[in-house]
């Protein structure tokens, strides 16, 4: 016994699915007996492909024009919900995902549970799981009250599979009124240039903190060794904030949440707002001068070193073996 | 120009968060402090109304036993005033209801042209009260600023995005929630610390806000903890002190992992 209807806030990077709309499919499908998308673009019948095979039956496509895209979805998704009866919408925990969760939680008049790391169904129960303090607790949640139930899900959480299902059927809704909040409009879109594999995606993650000293130091330390290891650099939110790498770099609870199969934390505390994003690597590498840092708690392999000292060295005999 | 920065008070971050057994939230009893992630709000509140030639920056906040320290803080900063709604019948309040709260409170401010919030509270980050303000407002909302401009009556935001950032306008009056780094926090200076004492504070009860008890606290939040358990615990592995050779080690688990 599955939920009846559950849809999935979709969201595409270029003509393709996000991977944690892909994400939210996968589970969705294994849940509920109907998994349908919803979705702001002009684009959807380059995703149907994708989304069909990841479990989705229909996609609901929105032509939102340059209006931000999660308000256009609040205000279409309540005008849907109101005849197609969902029982369940999830969101990816991202920055358009939660435009369109907040604004239609009003509209709806419903409560919202966020950064779910699981989801599980007992019964008529929908239950959230979600880690606090750093992932070191399990809180789990139950919805009570009216349905559609609305959750977000953060990037990660599930694997996304193909399930083999035919090309989703694209459907046009209506934009529906966003009243004022529809003077939001998109003017122009920046694609930040990046080398090597997505930090999301890539299997070694290599990040700097606090300890690495300067913006100076992020390239030749952090980024260098992420290159050698063929994966991508990130950064903790300490750094970010100083100014010294860009937003997009950040790990962690308010930045991304990472999984490789290595993550080396160079110079990083480990305040539980980092953790939290990088806990579920296969392995984690930590190093750093303070011996007592929390990162060690979580290491596989500790080095205790200034970061100055180590990395050039390892870079040294990285670079001699060719 | 008015502006209205919402802000947490929270407790402090760097001591380990604890879960009462009873009410199964977050222990907000002790001193709280202001949430970091709202300080970058009232700094560029700060600097909005001074680039506007005037105005006044009103802090609006929500929290337990008429708890105002960090309220103090963002005083102390340069903010005018405060609006503070602390009542019993709020424990619980799930964001939705923290929402309520907070828009009918800028309402009860009045003539403001611009709210400012964080992205998401540093000890809750449910992350949706900018979004839920903005609705309640019937206003705009410009979401993850990391650079705002005001011009006749219109922002302009550097929205963050997954791969990048998008330019965004609205129409004054809106909501612009903004990240960390969006501008540097001033330290407040010892005489904006002793001003900050006597700049008002105006305490309000829910009912002072129109709203009905069942909308907020556990009434309100329409969910339950079924389960709180410790997180399988990740063991610590090898340590090792660096005696100059120690990225010689580093290569060797490399290797094993056949990372190399």
């Amino acid at each position: 016994m599955g939920i009846p209807k559950i849809w999935v806030y979709a969201e595409a990077e270029g003509d393709k699915p996000a991977t944690s709309t892909l994400e939210l499919l996968t589970k969705a499908r294994e849940i509920g007996d109907t998994v349908e998308c919803v979705y702001v673009g002009v684009n959807a019948d380059a995703l149907a492909g994708a989304l069909g095979e990841h479990g989705a039956t229909k996609v609901h496509a929105v032509d939102g024009g340059d209006v931000l895209a999660g308000v256009v979805g609040a205000a279409a998704l309540a005008a849907l919900i109101a005849t197609e009866q969902p029982d369940l919408v999830l969101f990816a925990q991202s920055y358009d995902g939660r435009d369109a969760l907040s604004r239609l939680s009003v509209k709806l008049d419903r409560p919202v549970l966020t950064n779910g790391t699981d989801l599980k169904v007992d019964g008529d129960s929908v239950l959230i799981g979600t880690a606090i303090f750093g992932g070191n607790t399990l809180v789990d949640t139950v919805f009570e009250g009216e349905k559609p139930f609305l959750a977000a899900i953060r990037p990660k959480s599930f694997a996304a599979e193909p399930g083999g299902g035919a090309a989703a059927e694209v459907v046009t809704a209506a934009p529906g009124d966003a009243g004022r909040g529809a003077e939001a409009k998109v003017l122009e879109r920046h694609i930040e240039e990046r080398e090597g594999p997505k930090l999301e995606e890539a299997t070694v993650v290599v990040s700097g903190g606090r300890g690495i000293g300067s913006a100076e130091a992020y390239e030749p330390l952090v980024e260098e060794l992420a290159k050698l290891l063929g994966g991508a650099s990130g950064a903790s939110r300490a750094i970010v904030d100083a100014g010294w790498v860009p937003y997009s770099k950040q790990v962690g609870q308010t930045g991304k949440t990472v999984k490789p199969k290595l993550y080396v934390a160079l110079g990083i505390s480990g305040a539980t707002q980092h953790l939290v994003g990088m806990k579920g690597s296969d392995t984690i590498l930590a190093i750093n001068k303070d011996s007592e840092a929390p990162i060690f708690s979580v290491a596989d392999l500790g080095i205790v070193g200034d970061v100055h000292k180590v990395v050039p060295k390892l870079i040294e005999a990285l670079k001699a073996r060719g | 120009m008015n502006i209205a920065v919402c802000v947490k008070q929270i407790p402090d971050p760097a001591t380990p968060g604890e879960l009462d057994p009873e009410s199964k939230t977050l222990k907000r009893e002790g001193k709280l402090i202001l949430d970091e992630s709202d300080s970058y709000g009232v700094e560029m509140a700060l600097q909005l109304a001074d680039a506007a030639g005037g105005g006044e920056v009103t802090l609006v906040s929500m929290a337990p036993n008429n708890e105002v320290s960090g309220l103090r803080t963002a005083l102390a900063m340069g903010a005018a005033k405060a609006i503070l709604v602390s009542d019993d019948a709020l424990v619980g309040s799930d964001s939705l209801s923290t929402a309520k709260v907070l828009a009918k409170a800028i309402e009860r401010v009045g003539d403001i042209d611009l709210v400012l919030t964080a992205t998401e509270s540093t000890d809750g980050y449910t992350g949706t009260i900018p979004g839920q303000v903005a609705e309640l407002l019937g206003w705009p909302s410009l979401t993850f600023a990391k650079h705002i401009e005001i011009a006749d009556g219109k922002a302009t935001i550097q929205r963050q995005t997954e791969a990048g950032y998008d330019v965004v306008e609205a129409s004054l009056p809106a909501v612009v929630s903004v990240t960390a780094g969006v501008v540097e926090p001033r330290y407040p200076s010892f005489k904006g610390i002793m001003a900050a004492k006597n700049k008002p504070v105006d305490e309000v009860k829910v009912a002072d806000l129109g709203l009905s008890a069942d909308q907020v606290g556990w009434a309100g939040a329409r969910q339950t903890i079924t389960n709180i358990e410790a997180a399988p615990a990740r063991e610590a592995g090898e340590k090792v002190e660096d005696d100059g050779t120690a990225h010689e080690r580093v290569v060797a688990f490399l290797e094993q992992l056949k990372v190399i």
